[in-house]
């Protein structure tokens, strides 16, 4: 991919719309007076606490928990409640679990998203406005409508508690396939993609050297997306998989239906599948806010 | 080189067909049999019997009702507040993007992990909330019993972790809104409040009419912060199904007490719910446009 990058004209990182909607918003933006910032700060504030309190309740006992009024700061048991639910709640292979599954769906979503997106942004053929469509259409399905006869199969495969029972079904989304799509109709040059035609490059050649590459930085926005949707995922892990070979989630559901009825575990548990996103956010969240801002302004 | 476009698009609709499209027709067709999570090779026709079966129970009109009101519960102020966060996100703030991380933060959390905390934030006895309404001066209510509290209670965690959501996205319409627009309407006299109200609010309106149906779509299938808000007995959303959702009854009928062709025809209910709400939608941005 580098040496790619380097035989590319400068033309491909284009202007990225992003900069276009910041002129036009930096016109009319008024300085904010102190009403607002502290009207920000209490929006911070609920934002916030119920975190930092789940972290406050990890490091407390059950008994302390039960009493009246409720801790304020933090106590000196994090480490053994995050030890209790790390091994015997299973948050432990809960984690690698998770972070396997949701490797692989954001791989598979970003490789896939991406190849639909510039099909259906630069290339002719037939019936693609209608297939765009259906393809938004389909994000109104809600999951229910698959988990019944997916369970069944399961169970005839024999795929319950296994990984890939989560990974197959998710391994492509409408929402990402739109997303890149709206990306590549201006970060893409049409003209870009002809010289390369011209030149006899292959289809694959034109999408690894060309699509790619231009693709680069919302690629990554959909990953982090797609990432952090795939590591909250719900309803189907819950019903395909159970706690001997959980995700999070699994393990999470399993914590508040009293596998441990300890509440102090049970934050810490929280505080566990939390952590690595609040990590992700920490670090890239400048990008994830922009990704949604951008998916926002062309969807 | 022609067979490429499709090759392109294959893969999605080839893992969409087999894990969303053919299981939607199978859905389909399983609500119309009789299938038992305890037998599932013995499925006999049953016509329509798992939908006169739904029809005739008060749990299914309950469920409705419920999914309903947490919909607007949940939906109606997360909304108005995030309107309100993009106003105030909108103007020139000192560290603007850390603001907007901070106000997204709960999106990272998950069903499962923001509904455990907040179920002990609203525990009736040593709860948070109840201490803070104690402070305050105001009476404890009984968030997991009272219909109305226990309803509240869900559509909070709805509301914490989808209001910075959507006011990221309200953020990027108001940034596009042209800006000659306001400078006009200053010039006529307009004061701050009148052109909110005037120039953004129906600048805004495809937008909140986007957000207004994703939040609904959501809302219809809400599950996780129910069943886990109910703890040991959570599919029953409460002693007296006071926050069950269609979602956790589908789930309820279809693994615990076992009817997965039960199960099937609340699924299907709730895509024919979705399906109204898509052409009243429709009709309503048809009327939009024409104005």
């Amino acid at each position: 991919m580098a040496t790619s990058e380097l035989t590319l004209p400068q033309k491909t990182s284009g202007a990225p719309p992003r900069r276009r909607v910041r002129v036009m918003g930096a016109g009319k933006q008024l300085h904010a007076g102190p009403v607002t910032y502290v009207v920000l700060v209490l929006f911070a504030l609920v934002s916030l606490a119920p975190l930092v309190w789940t972290a406050i309740a990890a490091s407390r006992t059950n008994e302390r928990l039960a009493q009246t009024p409720p801790p304020l700061w933090f106590g000196g048991n994090l480490f053994k409640n995050l030890q209790t639910a790390w091994d015997q709640a299973g948050m432990g292979t809960a984690m690698f679990n998770t972070i396997f599954v949701a490797a692989c769906i954001t791989v598979g979503t970003v490789l896939f998203s991406t190849l639909a997106g510039f099909a259906f942004a630069k290339l002719r053929f037939r019936f693609s406005s209608a297939l765009l469509l259906v393809t938004i259409g389909t994000m109104m399905i809600p999951p229910q409508l698959a988990v019944v006869p997916l369970y069944l199969w399961m169970s005839d495969l024999g795929w319950a508690n296994q990984l890939q029972t989560v990974i197959l079904p998710t391994l492509v989304s409408a929402f990402g396939t739109f997303f890149m799509r709206q990306y590549l109709v201006q970060a893409l040059p049409t003209e870009l993609i002809e010289a390369a035609r011209v030149d006899g490059a292959s289809s694959l050649r034109i999408v690894w050297h060309v699509v790619f590459p231009a693709a680069r930085p919302a690629m990554a926005v959909l990953g982090l997306l797609t990432f952090v949707m795939a590591w909250n995922d719900f309803l189907w892990p819950i019903i395909a998989l159970n706690g001997e070979n959980p995700t999070v989630q699994v393990a999470l559901n399993q914590l508040g239906t009293g596998y441990i009825p300890d509440d102090s575990v049970i934050m810490a548990g929280a505080l566990l599948g939390t952590l690595p996103l609040l990590i992700a956010f920490l670090l890239f969240g400048k990008q994830i806010v922009g990704g949604i801002m951008q998916g926002a302004v062309k969807g | 080189m022609k067979a490429s476009p499709y090759a392109f698009i294959a893969p999605f609709f080839v893992v969409f067909g087999a894990f969303s499209l053919v299981p939607l027709l199978y859905t389909a067709w399983y609500s119309l049999h009789h299938v038992q999570l305890s037998s599932l090779d013995q499925q006999t026709w049953a016509g329509l019997d798992n939908y006169q079966n739904l029809l005739s129970s008060d749990f299914f009109w309950n469920a409705l009702k419920n999914t309903f009101s947490i919909g607007v519960l949940s939906t109606v102020p997360q909304l108005m507040a995030a309107i309100w966060l993009a106003h105030m996100l909108n103007y020139r703030l000192r560290g603007s993007t850390v603001w907007r991380v901070v106000m997204l933060t709960p999106y990272a959390t998950s069903v499962a992990a923001a509904t455990l905390v907040f179920t002990l934030l609203f525990a009736p006895d040593n709860g948070m909330v109840n201490w803070v309404l104690d402070a305050v001066g105001m009476d404890p209510v009984n968030w997991r019993e009272s219909d109305w509290g226990s309803q509240l209670a869900v559509s909070s965690i709805v509301i914490w972790r989808w209001t910075g959501y959507n006011a990221l996205i309200y953020l990027a319409a108001m940034q596009a809104i042209p800006a000659d627009l306001y400078e006009s309407a200053a010039l006529d006299g307009a004061t701050r409040w009148q052109q909110f109200r005037h120039v953004t609010i129906p600048m805004l309106r495809p937008t909140i009419l986007f957000t207004v149906v994703v939040s609904t779509i959501g809302a219809t299938q809400l599950f996780g912060e129910p069943l886990l808000f109910g703890g040991v007995s959570g599919t029953k959303g409460g002693s007296e199904h006071q926050y069950q959702t269609l979602g956790l009854y589908m789930y309820d009928q279809g693994w615990i007490v076992g009817n997965l062709g039960k199960a099937s025809a609340i699924a299907w209910s709730m895509f024919l719910i979705l399906l109204i709400i898509a052409a009243i939608n429709m009709l309503i941005s048809r009327r939009l446009r024409k104005s």
